[in-house]
């Protein structure tokens, strides 16, 4: 559905680099990275609002590079809603109508069957200053949808919202995606909320493409330490790796496969090493002795720094069993986890 | 704020500055008698003046509308090299001293300058004419238009053209549905500052215009042939004209601010 190709992008502040991306017909497709990275100049330059260097945007079977923003079928939600101050929510939702060869009868087919499965009803004679966050992105979500587009672009849409309001609206895109062909591509700080939502995803940095693929293989391989530190891998390493053993500091590690490296990386997640106060005698291939530095309350878990030699372990674990094993700042544990566990790029 | 020294010190100040700009005013408006300023009003070189003033005024204002808008819009979305420099070059009639703008005028409009062969040919005439007039006050007026609009359009999130536009309206659709409705208000601010601006103006219009006169020039006449007695009427009857005016247009614009 859309197919970006050698895309560079030079804005001064704001360059894309040789952007590669493929999404399906109505995939669910998540851009994830850090703050500047680059992924709303990408979303941008997808709708037809930044100039384009050199490289080739595909949207269905048409290049539509050199075609401006009302020819592409491209609707976009900005984090801000930025519905029309002036207009009320009905006019909002069905602005777009009047520029596409709609059907009467299918516009307000449409118009009823949007403003029902996002509860508009209620609003349609409002102004956008009298609604509350979550009324603004429905509203918004359905006057980008009105006009059916191919692809709609999502701006973090979740991130302005309360956190109480954020798994009403993600369970909403679901269903409105589930429902349409339309293809989805949404912009996201939260791994989380990717994982819950999306099949597919990229990781930008620096207006480069980190990773892109499945988003369950980016989660569990990542490719690079950018990647694992977004995916929440908390404990990286510098390494030398010899056949399927890794040296980090004065530890040795066993990992699952032999890297083509010799020197790298090695990440692994903090719910992937397991704490005990006796070393356990189980198909664990790494095993270690450290003295808890520091405990961190993360809610429903604690997160345990564990030094080992000169190497800071983090793990979490529950508060239950934090207070069964007893574990206090200056005591002594047990730390292990499989070599499958340990990721190595 | 407290009622400390400090406070004290901010209202006397606002209490003098308010005594400055109206005191004068206020005499001026006093001094004439309700029977000579019936007499003035009915004096058609008087009424034929301040028409004048107000059509020219008025005039300058729209011509900084229908020109000076796209160039306001120009400078408050784009960012490029020399941005500042057009800017300054904007601003510039606002520093010139007065006579000084009728003399760059002047130099461009005269039968040795080609634009001044032009626009003879074109049957125009700059000097002691009413074209004269509508361009030395355009020329003075339009920066305080340029300068609110383009203050109005920055106000305006190019989000909201960029969703406009993303929903299938052109370029052209998109501005006149919403950055138009939008930025009207500060349109129309725009066009009061600019006939103001305009409507005050002397020393580059005696250079450029003598004849016709617009009522400053006639206030002139009468205060430098008969004195300070004859000039006052006039003046009064330009400044109650001119303030209904405005009322009138920022009535109009004031009320529905508070909505978006």
């Amino acid at each position: 559905m859309i197919k970006i190709k050698d895309l560079n992008i030079h804005l001064g502040e704001f360059n894309l680099h040789d952007i590669n991306l493929s999404i399906e017909k109505n995939q669910f497709f998540v851009l994830m990275g850090p703050t500047g990275a680059g992924k709303t100049v990408l979303l941008e330059a997808i709708v037809g609002l930044v100039s384009v260097k050199s490289g080739r945007i595909i949207i269905g079977d048409r290049d539509v590079t050199r075609l401006p923003p009302e020819k592409r079928g491209v609707s976009i939600v900005y984090q801000d809603y930025a519905l029309f101050p002036h207009l009320n929510v009905e006019r909002n939702v069905t602005y777009g109508v009047g520029f596409h060869r709609i059907d009467k009868d299918q516009a307000a087919k449409r118009f009823d069957r949007l403003t029902r499965q996002l509860n508009l009803s209620r609003l349609l004679r409002r102004h956008p200053i009298t609604l509350s966050g979550g009324e603004l992105q429905r509203v918004a979500l359905a006057r980008a949808l009105m006009v059916d587009p191919k692809v709609i672009l999502l701006d973090e849409p979740l991130s302005a919202l309360d956190p109480t309001f954020r798994g009403e609206v993600r369970h909403l895109l679901k269903k409105l995606h589930d429902s349409s062909d339309v293809t989805f591509l949404m912009v996201t700080h939260d791994f989380a909320e990717a994982l819950s939502l999306a099949t597919q995803a990229a990781i930008m940095d620096d207006g480069k493409i980190e990773q892109a693929g499945n988003i369950q293989d980016i989660f569990l391989r990542p490719c690079s330490s950018l990647v694992a530190d977004f995916v929440g891998m908390k404990n990286i390493f510098s390494a030398t790796f010899k056949g399927t053993r890794a040296l980090a500091g004065n530890l040795e590690f066993e990992i699952a496969r032999k890297p083509t490296n010799s020197h790298g990386y090695i990440a692994i997640r903090p719910e992937d090493i397991v704490i005990s106060n006796k070393r356990l005698d189980s198909s664990m291939r790494n095993s270690f002795k450290g003295v808890v530095t520091a405990m961190s309350d993360q809610g429903f878990s604690y997160e345990v720094h564990i030094n080992v030699g000169d190497i800071t372990f983090k793990s979490l674990i529950t508060k239950g069993s934090l207070f069964e094993l007893g574990i206090h700042e200056g005591v002594e544990v047990f730390l292990s986890f499989k070599a499958t566990a340990v990721h190595n790029f | 704020m407290k009622r400390e020294p400090f406070f004290w010190v901010t209202i006397s100040c606002g209490v003098i500055i308010l005594a400055f700009i109206l005191l004068p005013l206020i005499e001026m408006m006093r001094a004439p008698s309700v029977s000579m300023l019936g007499q003035t009003i009915k004096d058609k070189d008087v009424l034929r003046s301040i028409w004048l003033s107000i059509y020219t005024a008025g005039s300058a204002a729209l011509i900084s509308f229908v020109f000076g808008t796209p160039l306001a819009y120009l400078l408050a979305r784009t960012h490029f090299k020399g941005k500042q420099l057009i800017e300054s070059i904007v601003d510039l009639p606002i520093v010139i001293p007065h006579p000084v703008v009728g003399i760059a005028i002047l130099s461009v409009a005269g039968k040795n300058h080609w634009v001044g062969q032009l626009m003879a040919e074109l049957g125009l005439r700059v000097m002691g004419s009413v074209t004269g007039i509508i361009t030395v006050l355009t020329f003075v007026g339009m920066p305080f238009y340029i300068n609110s609009v383009k203050e109005g359009f920055e106000g305006i999130s190019p989000r909201l053209e960029n969703v406009s536009r993303s929903l299938g309206a052109s370029m052209f659709s998109t501005f006149f549905r919403i950055t138009f409705p939008l930025a009207w208000r500060s349109m129309l601010a725009g066009i009061i500052m600019c006939a103001a601006r305009a409507v005050s103006e002397f020393g580059a219009v005696v250079i450029v215009a003598y004849h016709p006169m617009i009522a400053p020039v006639l206030i002139y006449e009468r205060f430098e042939a008969y004195g300070l007695k004859y000039s006052q009427p006039v003046a009064v009857w330009l400044v109650a004209l001119c303030l209904t005016l405005f009322l009138i247009l920022r009535l109009v614009a004031l009320p529905r601010k508070a909505q978006v």
